[in-house]
Order: C-alpha cells, then structure tokens, then sequence
C-alpha cells in the first residue's frame, strides 16, 4: 500500500535472551480502525512503547506518514501526529484535568505549522476536548477525584489534544462496566470519523469486534493473522492461541 | 509581556526594603540579613529543579561553593566588581549544572540524589587541594572599609543579596507561569507520559539544571567579601545544603512563595538562635521542624492556603 499512513517492517524487541517481538510486520491506512489483540505477554504493550518511542526496537523500521521514526524520541513522534493513551492512566496529578490538556497543546500544537496558540485558543480548545469526553463539568477537578471512566477519558482526550493523525489506545476500557466500555467506543467512533485512524489494544472481544475494520493477532512477538475481524476470529490458528490444542 | 508586571512589583519591593533598612542603625542587622537572603536564592535555586521538575539535589554546596571560589580566583587575578563576580559564578555553576544535567539526568529518584551529593564531594575535594585558592588552609580576603554612597561594605553586600533574591523570585516565578513551567510539572508528575504529550523532557530538565545551578553559584559568589576569610569546611559547609531543602519543604515547593517563606522563616529563626541561644544548635532547629511540618503541613505554609480538595457533586 502506497498511502500507508504507518507502515512497520521486521520490527524486533528483545529483553535480554528473550525475544518480546520478532518480524512485525503492519500497515494502517489513514483514517483506518485496527483493532490489536492477542493473549497476555503476545507482545502488544510492547509494541505500542516501540511504535511510541518509549522502548527502542532493535530491528525493523517505522515509517510514519512520510517520515521514518527510528530512533526518535516520544515527543518527536507525538509531534509528528502519533498520539497514545497509556494502559494505566498516568494523568499529570499536582494539575487540574483542563492543565493536563494545556501541556500537550502547548508542546505538541502551538508553533506546529507556525500557528502560534493564544490564552484564548488554548482555553476554548481545552473546553471543546473536555466537551467532547464529556468531562466539561470537572475541568477544574484533579486528576484523583476522578472515577476510572472519567480517568480513561481524561487520558484520551490528552492523546486527542495533541491533534494526531493515528491514536493507539492501549487497553483504554479494561476493568469498565458494560456501559462505560459502549461509552469509550462511541467515543473512539466520534475521533475515527474525524479522520484520525485508531489502533485498539484490547481484550473485550465484544468491542474490539464492533469497532475493528480489521483485526491483527500477536502470539508471543509474533503476528499470526491480519484481516477482517469475522475471518481472523474463524482462523484456527487463533482459537488455538486463545483456547488451546 | 505578562510578566512584566511581576518584575516591576519585586523591583518595588526591593527598593523598599532597602529604604527601610536604611533607618537601621545596627549592622548586626544587615549580616543576619545577608545570610537570610541568600537563603532565599539558595532555596528559589533549588525549588526550580527540586520543586518544580522534581528532581532533588543533595549538591547545593558544591554549586554554591563553585561560585564563591570563582570569585576568589578571580579576586586573585583582577578584582572586579562584585557584579562581575556574581555573573562569572552563575556562568560557572550554571555550566556545571548542565554538565552534571548531562551526566546524571538518566538517573531517577534517590540515585539522582546520590549523583548530585558525589558532584558536591568531586568539588570540595578538587578546592581542597588547589593551593592558588589556599586550599585547605583557606583564603583571605581584603575587601574596602567602605563604599561610595552606600557607607559601610557589609550595607553594600546586603544591597546586592536583596536585589539577587528579588531577581531569583522573579525568575522562578515566570518559568512557573510559562510553557517551561507546565512542561517542568508535566515532568514531576509522570516522565513518560510528559513525553507522550510532547514534552521534550531531556531537554527541559537540562534547562532546569542549568538555571538552578547558575542561582546557586551567583548567591555563592559574594561570599569570600562576607566571610573574608574561606576554606572549603565553610564554602562546601552541609548546612548550605540541608537548608535548601528544608527551606522549600517547609514554605511549600509549588509556588515561588513556597522558598520565600521558608528561607525567611527558618532563616530567621536560625540567624535568632546563633545569638541568643548557641551557634552550633541551630541545624536542631531544621531538623525538628522539618518533622513538624511534615506532620502539621505536609504540603508546607502555601499548603493551609490553597483550596481544600473539593468533592465535586454530580
């Protein structure tokens, strides 16, 4: 695919003698849905730290929309447009929830461009986002008065406010009730159709299986299946992983 | 520029303290001042690594000391201006922060702490033995009996300590209203979740470093025409460390207002217990209310001040 918006090549990461991730391979087209599954200790968070620029990968490259990402460090890649919300949410504590999103429109879009943000633009930007994840009642609250759901949502709307063009939400609804996990995919909806591509890490079938146009599966470092969500859940190979022999 | 007006405000107030303390006969006051003051920039200087990007420094000495011997050096050579001093050792102790920024920034947590104590040690023990700055035996050092307009040296020493507090507030305070400061919080808070949103966090805690480091050196630089007689045991003493931390902790370490309390409080009461009580008991003091503050106000003096968390409603 020309238009890749990120395309990954032989990506590998070991830790030591063990091999975490060994010859990924992935594409994602602008504005595309992949959902990201795969037992615990395939390698997912692992990737996403490579694909962040958190963790150094050893092998392969990353290209990302024109520009190739090895050896880059986290705030360039943010800076190009790759934006990620972390597992545990690491919300910014001594700040109230609106300063949290000030940090990444200060850092990542003021001067992108040469558009240089004023106190008004950054005010009324943050009131939008906290719109958006309908947190505009709590802009003001901190970041642990907040319940898990509304954490969640502070840590998307964070990644959103750097204005990416892929977000990789990793594992963005574990341990939320039946709702709250419809709320974050409607939510999810909302940012895709405004032409951001998502990559979603998660173990809740049921939304991965909604939102996903396309499923990928690693099994220990490795991509056993790529394709549309109906046939890679068929694929014997993947039962075997999940339910085994 | 919106912080002009801060600028403007500390100016004031500069000059008014320094009117006031022309009606003070005296000059006990203006040594006991000069040591709170420079309490104040040692602390402001620590907060702004301590405080705001969150990395604690055990080396307050070894910074404070590069500046006051920049000074003696330079003293031997020429003579300059205390200006002229005060600008070289922030120059100098700046440098050396960026260097040590660059050595031990990858370090995190209490084995940053131990690289900044090693830097302190490194430093003494490289004064201790360079005889062109006396070495262990120390230095001394003449200075005038007096000074065009301002009488006796030590009202002039005051007057340049006063107007570098008021410089270091006023720079700790604009990096907290600034870009650089929520970058600097970003960075206490969570690292690499400052990174994921773009915080480019090497780089601003080599900044921090730099501009902590350079403020402990300019409060240092004075110090030789204070004390008039050096030797490392003073310059590198641990009190100019164990101070600058206390300082901050008991003020509060998220706003300027934090240090400044702090350093006038403690200082204070130290300078008061060296008269009147013993010379030697005031570090007790620090100790103790240290743990009393931890107890009482574990967030410092600006802590009672702030809006108690709120439960918001739904």
């Amino acid at each position: 695919m020309a238009d890749a918006l990120l395309t990954v090549q032989g990506l590998g990461k070991r830790f030591g003698g063990f091999i975490a991730l060994d010859g990924i391979e992935l594409e994602v087209r602008a504005g595309e849905r992949v959902g990201l599954i795969g037992p615990n200790g395939s390698g997912k968070s692992t990737l996403v730290n490579c694909l962040s620029g958190i963790m150094r990968n050893e092998d392969g490259t990353v290209r990302f929309d024109g520009a190739t990402l090895d050896g880059l460090p986290a705030h360039r890649r943010t800076r190009l447009g790759l934006a990620r919300s972390f597992q545990l949410p690491k919300p910014f504590g001594s700040l109230s929830v609106a300063e949290n999103l000030r940090i990444p429109l200060l850092y990542t879009v003021d001067g992108r461009n040469g558009v240089h943000l004023g106190e008004r633009d950054i005010a009324a930007r943050c009131d939008e986002l906290l719109a958006m994840v309908a947190l505009d009642g709590k802009a003001r609250a901190r970041p642990r008065d907040l319940t898990q759901i509304e954490m969640r949502k502070l840590e998307l709307a964070r990644a959103m406010a750097a204005a990416p063009k892929l977000l990789i939400a990793d594992e963005a609804m574990a341990g939320l009730s039946h709702s709250e996990v419809d709320d974050i995919i409607a939510l999810l909806f909302k940012l895709n159709e405004s032409g951001i591509a998502v990559i979603l890490i998660e173990h809740i079938m049921r939304a991965v299986m909604s939102f996903s146009e396309r499923l990928v599966v690693l099994v220990a470092g490795r991509k056993i299946a790529d394709g549309l969500p109906q046939d890679v859940v068929r694929n014997p190979e993947v039962e075997r992983a999940y339910l085994g022999e | 520029m919106k912080h002009l007006h801060f600028w403007l405000a500390v100016g004031l107030c500069v000059i008014l303290v320094f009117a006031a303390s022309r009606l003070v006969t005296n000059d006990y006051f203006f040594f006991a001042g000069y040591v709170v003051l420079q309490y104040i920039v040692l602390a402001t200087a620590w907060n702004i690594l301590g405080g705001y990007t969150g990395y604690i420094n055990f080396g307050t000495s070894g910074f404070f000391a590069i500046g006051a011997y920049s000074s003696v050096v330079l003293h031997k050579l020429w003579g300059p201006p205390i200006p002229v001093l005060i600008l070289v050792g922030g120059v100098l102790a700046g440098a050396v922060g960026l260097g040590m920024g660059g050595l031990t920034l990858r370090l995190k947590g209490v084995f940053f702490a131990i690289g900044t104590l090693a830097l302190a040690i490194v430093v003494q023990t490289f004064i201790t033995n360079w005889d062109f700055v006396g070495g262990s035996r120390g230095v001394y050092i003449i200075r005038p009996a007096s000074v065009p307009l301002l009488g006796t040296y030590i009202h002039y020493l005051f007057f340049v300590m006063l107007v570098l507090s008021g410089f270091a507030l006023a720079v700790a305070r604009t990096i907290e209203r600034s870009t650089l400061g929520y970058g600097l919080a970003a960075i206490r808070d969570d690292e690499q979740a400052a990174e994921a949103a773009g915080v480019p966090t090497l780089k601003l805690k080599l900044i921090s470093t730099t501009i902590s480091g350079a403020l402990m050196g300019m409060a240092g630089a004075p110090l030789p025409y204070y004390v008039t007689y050096l030797d490392p045991t003073s310059g590198f003493n641990l009190a100019y460390a164990v101070n600058a931390i206390a300082m901050p902790l008991i003020g509060g370490t998220t706003s300027w207002v934090g240090p400044l309390l702090g350093a006038v409080f403690l200082g204070t009461i130290q300078q008061a217990a060296t008269v009147t009580i013993s010379s030697s008991l005031n570090l007790l003091f620090v100790g103790v209310l240290l743990v009393l503050f931890v107890v009482i106000a574990p967030h410092g003096f600006i802590g009672w001040f702030r809006p108690r968390r709120r439960r918001e409603v739904a």
